[in-house]
Formats: structure tokens, C-alpha cells, sequence
């Protein structure tokens, strides 16, 4: 056997009630996509720092007598390297060849899909509001996230659920398998630490916000059968998918409700034992993040915890490398809040949560993954910003 | 509960058609290639290059493709005793097989490089170059 690390087959994903079905040449196009994607993360990726150590900085630094200010400036020079050139075109061409593969793939199932959901929506309790007349927040009508083609919320007819379940089917590509066989990793991990870190915490009443089709509500309701979860997202297509898929994975104590995160009126004050959020913070945008968190400020009882999985911020400690590399996905891959959000300090935002900064905390957390055939302590070469590992913020309200 | 939000379909007729569609008229195959919101950055020198990367990457994943059916093939013919895949990684084709896939492989190569062949012989024979727009005007005095 090759030494050579594998990413899980594409059939390791775990397939629910609701999932699209996929030929065999589709399943195949995501396993050389995969595969692609290692490659260019673990080979390629790793020659950005070669090159920039070797010619892009020594050049710089000869040419203008010091080293670089900060990351934009880098860039600038980095863009100009054949080997950043190369990396950056084949990143972006296997992100677009993943989201064109996977929307022919639902797509041509798009009436089907839409009905499977709706035929599981109907057995049981509702476990579903959307809300005649939403209006999307605009930062997510301006930009397709992870340049994926009509983002969260849109609907090509009537009960379609396309985009949720190509985002359900493919971030297992893109994120080379490592979040876990129902892409669930972050939600999985956050649970287990909140247990073992606070055995006596029992939430009752816990709200996910922006919670797509939720991966990550999930398996936190799970953790805590006890309490009653709320899952809001604005997008009508991820909430329909997602009530859906959490009835076909047998998740009773999850309520999906359409709602903006910046105004929540329908929920009320200190109603929440736990507010999370789990990649979300960086898709929002610049005047949004603070009312957002005033709002988590109200809805968030005294006493209670609210904690956010996020990419690290770029504080002075982190190299401008470090930050220029995890600045791609801001522009190239159509995240561009992630730059301006990971400058922000975590302590501020939290202070404005209602977390006194004697109770802020921070800490590292890796995706749990059961496709991870040496567990948890699997080594995979860094691939800013699209690797398992993530800082987590927050803190007890007071 | 299921009322549609922000209906905003490109496409049934086109990559820029956005009048809002049905559940039967989805355009799969023009939809799947929707570009996203935003500029496209293009990363090499050259944008005509980076064109060429996009449609050859393309090809490779289709080529990827293609393999692992024919291994489905192998694999599920060698269950039901029908092929042995040791007999095909052993296998050696006798002399004239050989000589009808060597032909067959110089005739692939020879389409894919054809460009090449006819930029050289455009710099062996430049009497057979003459701008189309010339020779529309000779041709017209023929």
C-alpha cells in the first residue's frame, strides 16, 4: 500500500431517507474530485511557503530595504508567483467543477427531491416554520457563499430544496471527508467538549443560529435529548431539507425556524440556556454581526453559555503568511466577510453578547470524525481554512 | 408553510433567462454551470490560459470517470466468472494485435497534437499561408 494518504471514498457518506441519489459516474466525479482536492491542499499548497520564503520575500525585502506590512501587500506579491498562480487556479477550478457536478446531480432530481422532503415532512410533529413574506438579509443576497450558485435561500420552484441537498452531498468533497460520515464533525465535537467540560450544565432550551440544514444542531440535540433545540437560518430551502433529514435520522427535539438573526422577534427575552453558532459569524456581514449579537445578548438567559465555531482570528501573533493564505477563501472562494470578521477581537464581540471578559474563553477544537481511521490524531497537512480545526469563543452570560 | 420565497430561478430557457420556472422545467444542464455572484478571478498570466486549464481539468475528471466504470466493469464481469483481471494485467497481445494498437495509439497521439503539426508545417511551406482575405480577392479575379 501506498503511503500516500487517502480521502474517504464518497459512498462513506452516510445516506439518509431524504438524500439525493447519485449514478455512478456522479459518485466517481466526486472521488477524483476528492482526490483532486487532496492533492492540490497537501502537494501544491505546501509550495505557496516554499516559494515565498525562497524568491517572493527575499525579493521584497532586497527591493524595498524591509519586510512586508501586512497581508494585502503580500498578496500583491504572491499573486505574481507561478507557483501561487498555478495553486490558486487549480483551487478555484476544483471548487467550481464541485459545485457544477453537484447541481447536475440534484438538479436533474430537483421535482423528486423536493417531494421525498415533502413526504417526510408529513409523518410526525411539525417540526417546521418558514415564514410567508421573509426577507433574506441582504448580506446573503449579495454574495454566493462558497461560490455556490444561488446560496442558502434560493428556490427554483415552489418546495425545492436543490441547493441544501447539493450542499448536503458535496461538502463531503470539499472538505476531503473530514467532518465525519454525516458532515457533522464541528456540532459532534462542540457537544462532546460542553459534557465533558461542564458535566453539570442541562440545557434545556438551546438555540443554533444559522444553522443551514443542520449538520451541526443536530448532533447537539442529540448530546442533550433532554432539551428542545431551535435551528433558525434564513434560507427556506437548507430549513426544509434540514426538518426533513433530521426526521429521517430519527432527531425529534429539533425545531427548524425561518428567522433573521438580527431581529428575532419571535423569540423571547432570556430564552435560551445556549446560544451557538457553528460557521456562521464569517457569512454574515459588517453592520449584521453586531446586532446580531445584541440579539443574542436578549435571547440568551443570565447564567447561560454561548459559544462560536469559527476559523481562527488574525491577531498580530499570526503571521502575515498565515493570514494571507487563509484570506483565499475570502476572496476566491466567495466568503468575503472572512477577512474583516477575523479581524475583529472575539472579546469585543462577546462583550456585546452580554459575556463579561472574565468569562470570555477560547479555545481549539477538532472535528470528530468516525471516517478517520486513525481517530482523532490523524495529521493532515494545514489547508487554511478548510481544515477540521477551529477556534471556538464564548462564554457565560451574566 | 410551503409557500416559495425569492423565487429566483435562472433559466429555464438559458444562462440568462431569470423568469422564475417549475418544478418540471428545471434546465439541469445549463443550471449546473450557473456562475456565482461576483467577479471570477483568473490567477495565471494569462486568462486564455487559464481558460484551457478549466476545460483540460474537466477532461480529467471525465477520464477519472471513465476508469473507474471500466473497473465496475471488470470487477462485476470477474464476479460472475465471465473475465479473470489477473489474466488482463498478464495479458500480451501477440504480434499482430500489438501492431493494430501501436497503429491505433499513433493515430490518437496524431489528433491531439495535429496543431502542432500544422503550426510546423505553416513555417516549412509559407507559400500555403496566405491570408483567407487574399485569396478571396485572387479567387475573385479567377
Amino acid at each position: 500500500m501506498s503511503s500516500y494518504q487517502l480521502p474517504p471514498v464518497w459512498t462513506k457518506l452516510r445516506r439518509h431517507e431524504v438524500f439525493p441519489t447519485f449514478s455512478h459516474d456522479e459518485r466517481a466525479r466526486y472521488n477524483f474530485l476528492s482526490n483532486l482536492n487532496r492533492f492540490v491542499s497537501t502537494v501544491m499548497a505546501p509550495g505557496n511557503r516554499i516559494a515565498f520564503e525562497n524568491r517572493v520575500r527575499p525579493s521584497f525585502q532586497e527591493k524595498h530595504g524591509r519586510d512586508f506590512q501586512d497581508r494585502h501587500e503580500l498578496q500583491d506579491y504572491m499573486s505574481k508567483d507561478p507557483v501561487y498562480q498555478a495553486w490558486g487556479a487549480l483551487r478555484r477550478s476544483t471548487m467550481e467543477m464541485r459545485q457544477q457536478n453537484g447541481r447536475a446531480a440534484v438538479l436533474r432530481q430537483a421535482a423528486e427531491l423536493a417531494g421525498k422532503v415533502c413526504e417526510q415532512l408529513s409523518k410526525g410533529p411539525q417540526n417546521l416554520e418558514l415564514k410567508e413574506g421573509f426577507t433574506v438579509p441582504p448580506y446573503l443576497r449579495h454574495v454566493d457563499n462558497h461560490l455556490m450558485p444561488g446560496s442558502y435561500h434560493t428556490e427554483y420552484f415552489q418546495g425545492d430544496v436543490a441547493n441544501a441537498a447539493n450542499y448536503d452531498s458535496g461538502l463531503f468533497v470539499t472538505s476531503g471527508g473530514m467532518l465525519g460520515s454525516l458532515t457533522d464533525g464541528g456540532g459532534q465535537a462542540i457537544a462532546k467538549w460542553v459534557k465533558e467540560t461542564y458535566p453539570d450544565f442541562h440545557p434545556k432550551r438551546i438555540l443554533d443560529i444559522g444553522c443551514g440544514l443542520g449538520h451541526n444542531a443536530l448532533p447537539i440535540a442529540q448530546a442533550f435529548p433532554a432539551a428542545q433545540v431551535t435551528a433558525i437560518d434564513a434560507g427556506a430551502p437548507m430549513l426544509r431539507y434540514g426538518a426533513a433529514r433530521a426526521k429521517a435520522l430519527g432527531v425529534h427535539n429539533v425545531t427548524f425556524i425561518q428567522a433573521d438573526a438580527a431581529s428575532m422577534p419571535e423569540f423571547e427575552d432570556a430564552g435560551f440556556d445556549w446560544v451557538q453558532t457553528t460557521m456562521f459569524l464569517h457569512e454574515t456581514g459588517g453592520k449584521a454581526i453586531h446586532r446580531i449579537m445584541q440579539e443574542i445578548r436578549r435571547v440568551l438567559t443570565p447564567g447561560g453559555i454561548t459559544l462560536h465555531i469559527e476559523q481562527p482570528q488574525y491577531t498580530p501573533e499570526m503571521s502575515l503568511y498565515e493570514q494571507f493564505m487563509r484570506d483565499w477563501d475570502a476572496y476566491y472562494n466567495a466568503e468575503p466577510y472572512w477577512g474583516h470578521m477575523h479581524d475583529l477581537q472575539p472579546q469585543d464581540l462577546m462583550e456585546e453578547a452580554g459575556v463579561p471578559r472574565e468569562e470570555f474563553m477560547q479555545i481549539g477544537v477538532k472535528a470528530v470524525n468516525d471516517l478517520d481511521p486513525k481517530k482523532e490524531d490523524g495529521k493532515v497537512a494545514e489547508d487554511y481554512g478548510r481544515s477540521p480545526i477551529w477556534n471556538v469563543f464564548g462564554g457565560w452570560k451574566r | 408553510m410551503d409557500k416559495t420565497q425569492e423565487l429566483s430561478g435562472s433559466h429555464a430557457g438559458g444562462p440568462l433567462d431569470h423568469s422564475p420556472i417549475d418544478a418540471s422545467s428545471v434546465n439541469d444542464i445549463l443550471m449546473a454551470g450557473d456562475k456565482s455572484k461576483g467577479g471570477r478571478p483568473y490567477f495565471l498570466e494569462s486568462a486564455e490560459t487559464e481558460r484551457i486549464m478549466n476545460v483540460a481539468m474537466a477532461v480529467a475528471t471525465e477520464v477519472a470517470v471513465l476508469r473507474e466504470r471500466l473497473d465496475t466493469l471488470e470487477r462485476l464481469l470477474e464476479s460472475k466468472g465471465l473475465i479473470d483481471r489477473a489474466a488482463i494485467e498478464a495479458y500480451e497481445p501477440d504480434e499482430a494485435s500489438a501492431q493494430e494498437r501501436q497503429l491505433w495509439h499513433a493515430r490518437y497521439a496524431a489528433r491531439i497534437l495535429r496543431i502542432f503539426q500544422q503550426e510546423l508545417d505553416a513555417i516549412a511551406r509559407p507559400e500555403n499561408n496566405t491570408p483567407m482575405h487574399r485569396i478571396a480577392d485572387e479567387i475573385n479575379e479567377m
